[in-house]
């Protein structure tokens, strides 16, 4: 315990100055220096993360029959009141079941990502740049889980969001980069305006920002926020705590790209691939997914209704995202949307959840964070195996792919065949338990989330193999005669291989012992339920979904334009991704923009600026008009100290 | 008599002894003085530690409550010692080049006016106020005409000390006022008969406020400021806007708070007054100046009268919030001066228009230069932002929303004159920039210090937290 106190700090410091010393120092560098550099710093992370993980799984977090919630260290940062302690900014580090899961996460895929990134990145202009901006992310992240209050998790959250914003604006030189770049930043920080003002609410009735407070159980409630706030109406007609959690909960969906807020995560793909496995895959994205777990006590017992709103938002924008993905052609996106629609199912695990072991499904906040674990380690595998795909044929379009088996890329094939499987659910892989789970959680509380999760677990097996057939099957491209594709460096496959031995073997307590157990609402140890009947059908699906893919795909042939055409409608509006795009370009261009955007450019061009104007004018002219009072002549500056002295003596006497 | 009272004037103590150890090393090294500058600054250095570790242990009250001192104090004390270290730094490279003879004059006399405004800072009784005044005014005078070959030197000294003597009058007349009607001299005693408004009382008390508004350079009191600060060798100024304000400002606030508690009405008025003609008055005369040193004046005329938003708050959000907003503004506008100086030392220019293009060829100065306007504009996140926050914020609880707002409105207009200056440096053309500075290592080291300080203060709680706790002294 007080060794993991000591080493605490680590996590947080350490990539931190990584990001100072690369960011300031990093151009007098070798470009290689700077990435060896940056990978120690992370390895020293990962060390010190895996080993505070550890000691808390099975050292000190256990006391009796649950997990503790130890704070590490906690640092005011900023008092707001002398009276209410609660409302002091801190920087602290709060360790439980779910940080420590995510230290391990983040700085597991962080690690691979900056290994894999010394091939993938090398030789490109601003190398050192990319690594310092890594270290941000890492420190960033790393904030965000440990987050003691909901205000430093605030703070982070947006260090995250600019991190994301740098890396995704990488190669700036490229318009439709700076575009996304934009957009992305753009509309997760709407989505956090919306966060803020639900931080605001809440912590105005309950009095602070720390979350052991406000997730404080007793009985059948999240004590404080029942008591401060049940019954509390926001603006007369809201119900206060509702609001605050829904708004709360829209923060996490622009993070975690939910509907309507998903537009911005396959643009994001423009940044360089080891960033969008890191980032866009594995562990900004799943901030959201993390934000309703940190405050899920206060969801489940004091906002049931907005955890089931987000059940089904997450229903349908798995859905929508799955179906998308099915006509992308570009593997990114491909990804992206499928990302977009794993994420979804961690929030239909949580919408479904219960919070002790009597109440049904319970299962929820377990499967959906391992899915969150497991879902890292499959995705940036997926990510970074596209990103070898990508350095061996220089496209990112399926187009200029196909039979890449017998090129040789023997280590990018194996691993990512084994990804495959596991996103789509086949046993033994880590997927195949985590969205089981997910799908045994559902059943037990709404048959119509199962179902459309059990579908949704069809398509992704269906696009997951019909990307997979589609880059390695398929028929040989013609473009290979003037460039043959070959298997990438070892700091590229090698990071592959790490992952896909997480996907292979984590469902081995024995080889992988942060086993989902431990992970619960409650923080008590689950016993898991293995249902022999979901589990049969899920395959099954997914099956069917392979079967589909492999009929389809797995030579060349006009069977898929075939379908295509006879669904024309669906098939185009899903490849425009359902149009959202262009509905969010209406709304802002002609909307906001011309409508009310001129009548407030009006009044800041003509009022305020006409009544700064003023006091610039004002203020120029009366300082011609008395600068010679400063005369330089002594006898003038003591009559004016005299009579300054008599005048103001005076009227204040006339004034009292 | 108990002599142990001396224990609670340790840092006066240790001051003195340093004086007279420099005086005498001095006197016994001759006209070579090889090494007595490090040997100063080192020794100053080792009184600045000493007063963060052990002075502030037998802080007490002594001589009958003529000398009072508290970590409020020690505080003040401290703050006032880090920003003559830095100064001394500042002008380490002046003195080695142009003072080599008189390097011993210079340091007896700066330290001679820090004893003064310990003196001050400590007092309890208005005559030994009296007397450290003007144990910080007279050798000032000196400090100011330290440039011996320089006709301005030589007339702002002129100006400042017929200034100083003609406003120590003023305050005198107000003193014997406050003993005529009080029958005492001792601060808690005056606060205990002072009550009631008379016109005498009324009187007295400007005449008072006007002395001490002399030394924080007030408008009407501020005449002397724009001639003395660009006449004066630029350490001086910078000592002399920075430490010297900083000293009186404390003083002013300690006596209102002591001397004068059931009369808040009165000397709130009286301030109110005061301290919008000052943040008026001052920028209006800081847009419209060429000589960078003079824009500096006035600048540090407005500034006085933001940090004088502290004291009239009269809370005790502005005791904490008046000592932050010091402890910044010394950092802040020693940077400034600092890079002032170089340029001045090295290439000779004065004139704002010279600033042009500067960014162009000597980077790192005008980036340093950009931050110190900054922070002076109160543009987040450096520190200025933060003290300027904490004062409105402080003025705000006190329920003075009219002033909240002319100060507000004031601080746009101030952010014009400050940005005009990095527009000057950045984003104006010169045909002819300053020529790329080699700068002294003193000098620069002292910068990045400050430069250090108004990045980082604002986000070190500890600092302001310290200061609140220590505070409540006051009241």
């Amino acid at each position: 315990m007080d060794t993991v106190k000591l080493l605490a700090p680590i996590v947080l410091a350490l990539p931190f100055l990584m990001f100072f010393v690369l960011g300031l120092l990093g151009n007098k560098m070798k470009p290689n220096v700077a990435g060896i550099l940056g990978t120690c710093g992370l390895s020293i992370v990962a060390i010190v993360s895996y080993f505070i993980a550890i000691s808390y799984f099975w050292g000190f977090g256990r006391v009796g029959e649950e997990y503790s919630q130890e704070i590490l260290f906690n640092l005011d940062w900023l008092k707001m009141s002398e009276t209410l302690p609660g409302l002091t900014i801190k920087i602290g580090f709060l360790l439980d079941p779910i940080s420590a899961m995510m230290l391990v996460v983040i700085s597991t895929v962080s690690l691979m990502v900056h290994i894999y990134s010394m091939g993938y990145m090398h030789g490109e202009e601003g190398f050192q740049r990319y690594y310092a901006v890594l270290s941000l992310f890492t420190f960033a992240m790393m904030g965000l889980v440990i987050a003691t209050n909901i205000f430093q998790m605030y703070i982070f959250w947006e260090l995250v969001g600019v991190s994301s914003f740098l890396l995704i604006s990488f190669y700036f030189i490229k318009p439709s980069a700076v575009a996304a770049a934009k957009k992305a930043f753009i509309v997760t920080r709407f989505a956090d305006m919306f966060f803020l003002i639900g931080i605001l609410i809440l912590s105005y009735y309950t009095e602070t920002f720390q979350f052991l407070d406000l997730t404080a159980v007793s009985g059948d409630h999240a004590t404080l926020v029942h008591d401060r706030m049940c019954g509390e109406e926001f603006f007369g007609f809201l119900p206060a705590i509702s609001t605050a959690m829904f708004l709360i909960f829209l923060g996490g969906a622009g993070k975690s790209a939910m509907f309507p807020f998903h537009i911005w995560l396959p643009d994001a793909m423009e940044g360089p691939t080891p960033a969008s496995a890191l980032i866009h895959a594995a562990t900004m994205v799943v901030a959201g997914v993390f934000l309703v777990a940190r405050m899920f006590p206060v969801y489940f017992f004091e906002a049931a209704d907005v955890l089931t709103l987000i059940g089904y938002i997450g229903a349908f924008t798995s859905l929508f995202a799955a179906v998308i993905a099915c006509v992308q052609t570009d593997i990114k996106r491909v990804l992206a949307f499928s990302t977009i629609s794993q994420i979804a199912y961690m929030f239909v695990a949580l919408g479904v959840s219960g919070y002790t072991s009597e109440h049904e499904a319970c299962l929820g906040y377990t499967s959906s964070m391992w899915h969150l674990f497991t879902h890292a380690m499959f995705k940036a595998c997926l990510f970074m195996g596209a990103g070898c795909i990508i350095h061996a044929v220089h496209s990112n379009e399926m187009s200029a792919m196909g039979n890449l088996a017998k090129k040789h890329m023997t280590i990018t094939h194996i691993t990512f065949l084994v990804s495959c499987l596991a996103i789509a659910g086949i046993p033994p892989f880590s997927g195949f338990f985590s969205k089981d789970e997910i799908l045994v959680a559902a059943a037990n509380k709404d048959t119509v989330l199962y179902v459309c999760q059990a579908f949704v677990a069809g398509l992704t097996a269906f696009y997951m193999f019909r990307l997979y057939f589609r880059i390695f099957w398929w028929n040989e491209n013609e473009s290979y005669k003037h460039h043959a594709p070959h298997e990438a460096p070892k700091n590229m496959t090698v990071p592959l291989i790490v992952l896909s031995i997480f996907t292979c073997f984590m469902w081995i307590e024995k080889f992988f012992p942060f086993f989902p157990d431990k992970i619960t609402a409650d923080r008590k140890t689950l016993d898991l339920e293995f249902d022999s009947v979901i589990a049969g059908a899920s395959v099954l699906v997914a099956l069917v979904g392979i079967g589909l893919a492999y009929w389809l795909y797995k030579e060349k042939n006009d069977k898929p334009d075939a379908i295509a055409s006879k669904v024309k409608c669906l098939y185009i509006s899903a490849s425009h991704r359902f149009y959202i795009d262009e509905i969010y370009l209406f709304v802002t261009r002609n909307i906001i923009f011309g409508g009310i955007c001129k009548a407030i450019a009006w009044f800041d061009r003509h009022v305020i600026d006409g009544f700064m104007d003023m006091l610039g004018w004002t203020a120029r002219e009366s300082a011609s008009g008395i600068r010679d009072v400063q005369s330089g002549n002594l006898q003038k500056y003591a009559l004016g100290y005299i009579l300054g002295v008599i005048i103001i003596a005076f009227f204040v006497f006339c004034s009292l | 008599m108990d002599y142990s009272q001396f224990l609670s004037m340790s840092h006066e103590i240790s001051l003195v002894s340093l004086l007279i150890i420099l005086l005498l090393a001095d006197l016994v090294m001759g006209k070579k003085k090889s090494g007595f500058q490090a040997c100063a600054i080192g020794l100053f250095a080792i009184h600045t530690v000493l007063g963060f570790t052990c002075f502030g242990e037998s802080a007490g009250n002594a001589f009958a409550d003529m000398y009072q001192s508290s970590d409020l104090h020690v505080l003040i004390k401290n703050i006032l010692n880090i920003g003559t270290c830095i100064v001394l730094l500042m002008s380490y490279a002046w003195n080695e080049k142009e003072n080599k003879e008189y390097v011993g004059e210079f340091y007896f006399l700066t330290l001679s006016t820090l004893l003064g405004m310990y003196f001050m800072i400590s007092s309890g009784d208005f005559l030994f106020f009296y007397i450290g005044l003007e144990l910080a005014s007279i050798p000032m005078a000196a400090l100011v005409a330290f440039d011996k070959k320089s006709k301005e030197s030589a007339e702002a000294a002129a100006k400042y000390i017929l200034t100083a003597a003609f406003s120590s009058g003023v305050m005198l007349f107000g003193i014997s006022l406050i003993y005529g009607t009080c029958g005492s001299l001792y601060f808690d005693e005056v606060a205990y008969k002072f009550a009631s408004a008379t016109p005498l009382m009324v009187l007295a008390f400007v005449c008072f406020i006007a002395g001490l508004g002399f030394k924080i350079s007030l408008v009407p009191f501020h005449f002397w400021t724009a001639d003395t600060y660009q006449g004066a060798p630029t350490s001086i100024t910078a000592y002399l806007s920075v430490i010297s304000k900083g000293a009186a400002v404390f003083t002013c606030m300690a006596i209102l708070f002591k001397a004068f508690p059931s009369s808040t009405e009165v000397w709130q008025t009286v301030l109110w007054i005061i301290i919008v003609l000052t943040i008026v008055v001052g920028n209006l005369f800081a847009m419209r100046q060429e000589n960078i040193k003079r824009f500096f004046a006035y600048s540090s005329v407005s500034q006085a009268g933001y940090i004088m938003l502290g004291v009239i708050a009269g809370n005790e959000v502005g005791v904490s919030t008046t000592i932050f907003y010091i402890l910044i503004y010394m950092f802040t506008n020693l940077a400034a001066f600092g890079v002032i100086s170089i340029i001045e030392r090295q290439a000779g220019k004065l004139n704002i228009s010279d600033y042009n293009g500067l960014y162009s060829t000597n980077p790192k100065l005008a980036v340093m230069m950009m931050l110190a306007l900054f922070s002076l504009g109160g543009i987040p996140p450096f520190a200025g932002m933060f003290s300027k926050f904490f004062i409105f914020v402080g003025l705000f609880k006190s329920g003075m929303i009219g002033l909240l707002f002319i100060a507000l409105i004031n601080t746009v207009v101030s952010l014009y004159y400050y940005l005009l200056i990095v527009k000057a440096m950045f984003i104006k053309e010169n045909e002819k920039p300053i020529a790329k500075i080699e700068s002294d290592k003193t000098t620069i080291c002292a910068v990045v210090i400050c430069t250090i300080a108004v990045i980082a203060i604002g986000f070190i709680s500890p600092i302001y937290h310290y200061i609140e706790s220590v505070s409540s002294a006051l009241n």
